[in-house]
């Protein structure tokens, strides 16, 4: 796979996907501003609301503090995302099912749990440590989805007895004690820690933008020798254009502090890849079909049941992830490690970034765009020294916001569809 | 006399104390509709899902192309070229049209959905139909009912089947498009294709079968040419008598007519 490095380019990639992962603009001039006015209409938002959300608290918390906007700001915002990101890209498969998975807080904390009880008590090597808690907690995953599909237990309940359960076990695995420090120097403290070169950072910058400008040339050459509508030229080549400038606006501005950090890049790597999945593979399309309409999926063939258990496999993995990433940033796992928010503010990053809570509908740079809105709020709070009330309750505003337009946009479709 | 595509003959399906199907019959010929009617119970459903394996029959005979065949679970049919179009859409709205038409079906390239074969697959295949829809990489849900029916028909026609069998087709839509499906109905028959029409709507099978298959009580009531008989032999046929509500309920109107042209 490509390594590709994004972060602002988000909105663009996301709204090419569309819902099905098709691209529905007619061709010709003028098609696009037809297209616009039809996706709004009919309730086909993509991911334009959230990015304009986040401009503007960008905006607000700019005016209200100089020091927000600033490299060393947005360089903690990168690699605070990157935990709660990596969980939320989870729970956007979940939810595309149209199911929920309220245990991916606690997985995370009990991934943080053992992996150090493995290699700080035990001397497990690190790497090693990283893959057998992966693994462990795909186990985990695939018991939840037995229980919902072959016993028909509904998700939200096997969720909220594995929010308790998976809690509970990470108390008993860290013991007495509590807490268990990493070394500072370890591979696991190093997740969150490093940075790339500036010349790496561009380099790869440069690479992912090749690389989508290749696939668009590839994609479009196909379509002309098939004899289908071409995709305008001049969106094409907005699109990149803006593509690039978000990867070198990022790049510019994290060099400016201390680099492009390897979190965000895996952060990154974990959106575009699994978005990919959704989009261009089978599996990816299945996913999507189970959650627009089960019956359906069923006649068309399609083995419902282990796409379920899979992608709840892929949760508590991807929870894995993040809990593996929370403990590097603290250097240390903790009783409170994937307790507290971080279960709310993961699905809330997924709802905020624009996927739907009644399934089929939705992308993994939901996860990215929603983590980044959460998280600037809670960089701006935390700038303008207002403490958690101030956060907890704009924190909700957004998302009662996020979920009322999902709602609204759900109905048009609906009006729109029955005409 | 051209040998049948699919015949049935002596079927019979019992649900516990229920017979649902007794000795029931049926023929299709390539490039012929023939409309499966009959009252609600009358065993309609229950040869359909004979017909799609999805419930085997206790007895009887089924032929496909003059051979004896076993149809007992769903691939056997599809495997010998039946597609069944359910009554109720089994389209995934939130998909567009080239997703739900290869859904399950997709082709890959290099491991990677192949959107642009599929896509012009789709185009070629919806055009060859006449069925007409604004792009097919619109979302399902933004389609018209006749349209989303379209689409779930020619979804069938992707396996090259040789019979194709619509449950209620037209049930729940409008007149203009009714006559969309009924148009598409018409060229499934051009192409050489046995269709099976199930449907309540005597209209319909008026417009586009060649043959009405009358089922009552789980037995074979009569096998009409459509334009041969009148609606009352199909009507007397279904309800099994020649005084049946329908008759009385003319005959009353009739009458009323009468009465109001003699107070003039």
């Amino acid at each position: 796979m490509s390594t590709v490095k994004s972060d602002v380019n988000g909105p663009v990639l996301a709204s090419t996907a569309g819902a099905a992962g098709g691209v529905a603009e007619p061709p010709g001039p003028g098609g696009g501003l037809a297209a616009a006015r039809r996706r709004l209409r009919s309730g086909e938002l993509g991911s334009w609301p959230v990015v304009i959300g986040l401009v503007v608290i960008w905006v607000v918390f700019q005016s209200l503090n100089q020091n927000f906007l600033t490299p060393q700001n947005l360089y903690n915002l990168a690699v605070q995302i990157a935990a709660t990101g990596a969980i939320s890209v989870g729970v956007v498969m979940v939810l595309l099912l149209g199911e929920i998975d309220l245990s991916v807080a606690s997985v995370s904390g009990l991934a943080g749990a053992i992996l150090a009880a493995l290699t700080v008590r035990n001397g497990v090597p690190d790497a090693l440590g990283i893959v057998t808690v992966v693994l462990i907690c795909a186990l985990i995953g695939t018991m939840h989805g037995l229980i919902v599909t072959k016993v028909g237990v509904p998700s939200f309940v096997v969720g909220l007895a594995g929010l308790i359960g998976w809690q509970g076990l990470q108390l008993y695995v860290l013991g007495a004690q509590g807490t268990i420090n990493f070394s500072y120097e370890g591979l696991v403290a190093q997740l969150t820690h490093t940075n790339l070169t500036p010349a790496g950072g561009w380099a790869l910058g440069a690479a992912a933008v090749g690389c989508y400008v290749a696939a668009t040339l590839y994609d479009q050459r196909r379509r002309r020798a098939a004899g289908l509508p071409l995709r305008s030229t001049r969106r094409l080549g907005l699109r990149a254009a803006v593509l690039a400038a978000g990867v070198a606006g990022t790049v510019l501005v994290l060099n400016a502090w201390r680099g492009v950090p390897l979190a965000l890049l895996i952060l990154v790597v974990l959106v575009v890849g699994f978005d990919l999945v959704l989009r261009r593979t089978r599996y990816g399309r299945s996913i999507f079909a189970i959650g627009g309409n089960v019956e359906a999926s069923r006649r068309a063939g399609l083995n419902v049941d282990l796409v379920r258990i899979s992608v709840f496999a892929l949760a508590s993995s991807m929870a894995a992830i993040g809990g593996i990433l929370a403990a590097s940033r603290g250097y240390s796992v903790g009783q409170q490690s994937g307790g507290s928010d971080v279960l709310l503010l993961a699905i809330a990053a997924a709802v905020i970034g624009g996927t739907s809570l009644f399934g089929g509908r939705g992308s993994t740079y939901a996860a990215l765009l929603g983590g980044l809105v959460i998280g600037s709020i809670t960089s701006g709070i935390l700038l303008l020294q207002l403490g958690s009330p101030a956060r907890f309750m704009i924190t909700a505003g957004v998302l009662l916001a996020a979920v009322i337009l999902d709602s609204l946009s759900r109905r048009g479709r609906r009006a729109h569809g029955r005409e | 006399m051209t040998t049948p595509v699919l015949s049935l003959s002596g079927v019979s399906k019992r649900f516990g104390a229920v017979q649902a199907l007794s000795e029931a019959e049926l023929e299709v010929n390539p490039g012929e509709v023939v409309a499966l009617v009959g009252d609600n119970g009358a065993g309609k459903s229950t040869l359909v899902k004979v017909i799609a394996g999805v419930n085997p029959a206790d007895s009887g005979e089924i032929r496909w192309e003059g051979r004896p065949v076993a149809i007992s679970k769903p691939h056997d049919a599809t495997a010998l070229g039946i597609a069944t179009v359910y009554q109720d859409l089994s389209l995934c709205d939130n998909l567009d049209v080239v997703a739900n038409l290869f859904l399950g079906n997709e082709t890959i390239r290099f491991q990677v959905l192949d959107e642009i074969g599929m896509e012009r697959h789709a185009s070629e295949l919806l055009h060859s139909l006449s069925v007409r829809i604004p792009s097919v990489r619109v979302p399902v849900a933004a389609l018209s009912g006749g349209q989303r029916q379209s689409v779930a028909i020619a979804r069938s026609l992707l396996g090259e089947p040789k019979v194709v069998m619509l449950d209620e087709p037209t049930a729940a839509l409008g007149v203009a498009q009714t006559a969309q499906v009924l148009d598409l109905i018409e060229r499934l028959r051009d192409r050489g294709l046995g269709v099976i029409l199930i449907s309540h709507n005597l209209a319909d099978v008026k417009a586009v079968a060649d043959r009405a298959v009358v089922l009552r009580l789980g037995r074979n009531a009569g096998d009409f040419r459509i334009g041969e008989a009148t609606q009352e032999e199909i009507v007397q046929a279904i309800t099994g008598a020649s005084d049946n509500a329908v008759s009385r309920r003319r005959a009353r109107t009739a009458d009323a007519v009468s009465l109001t042209e003699v107070d003039k």
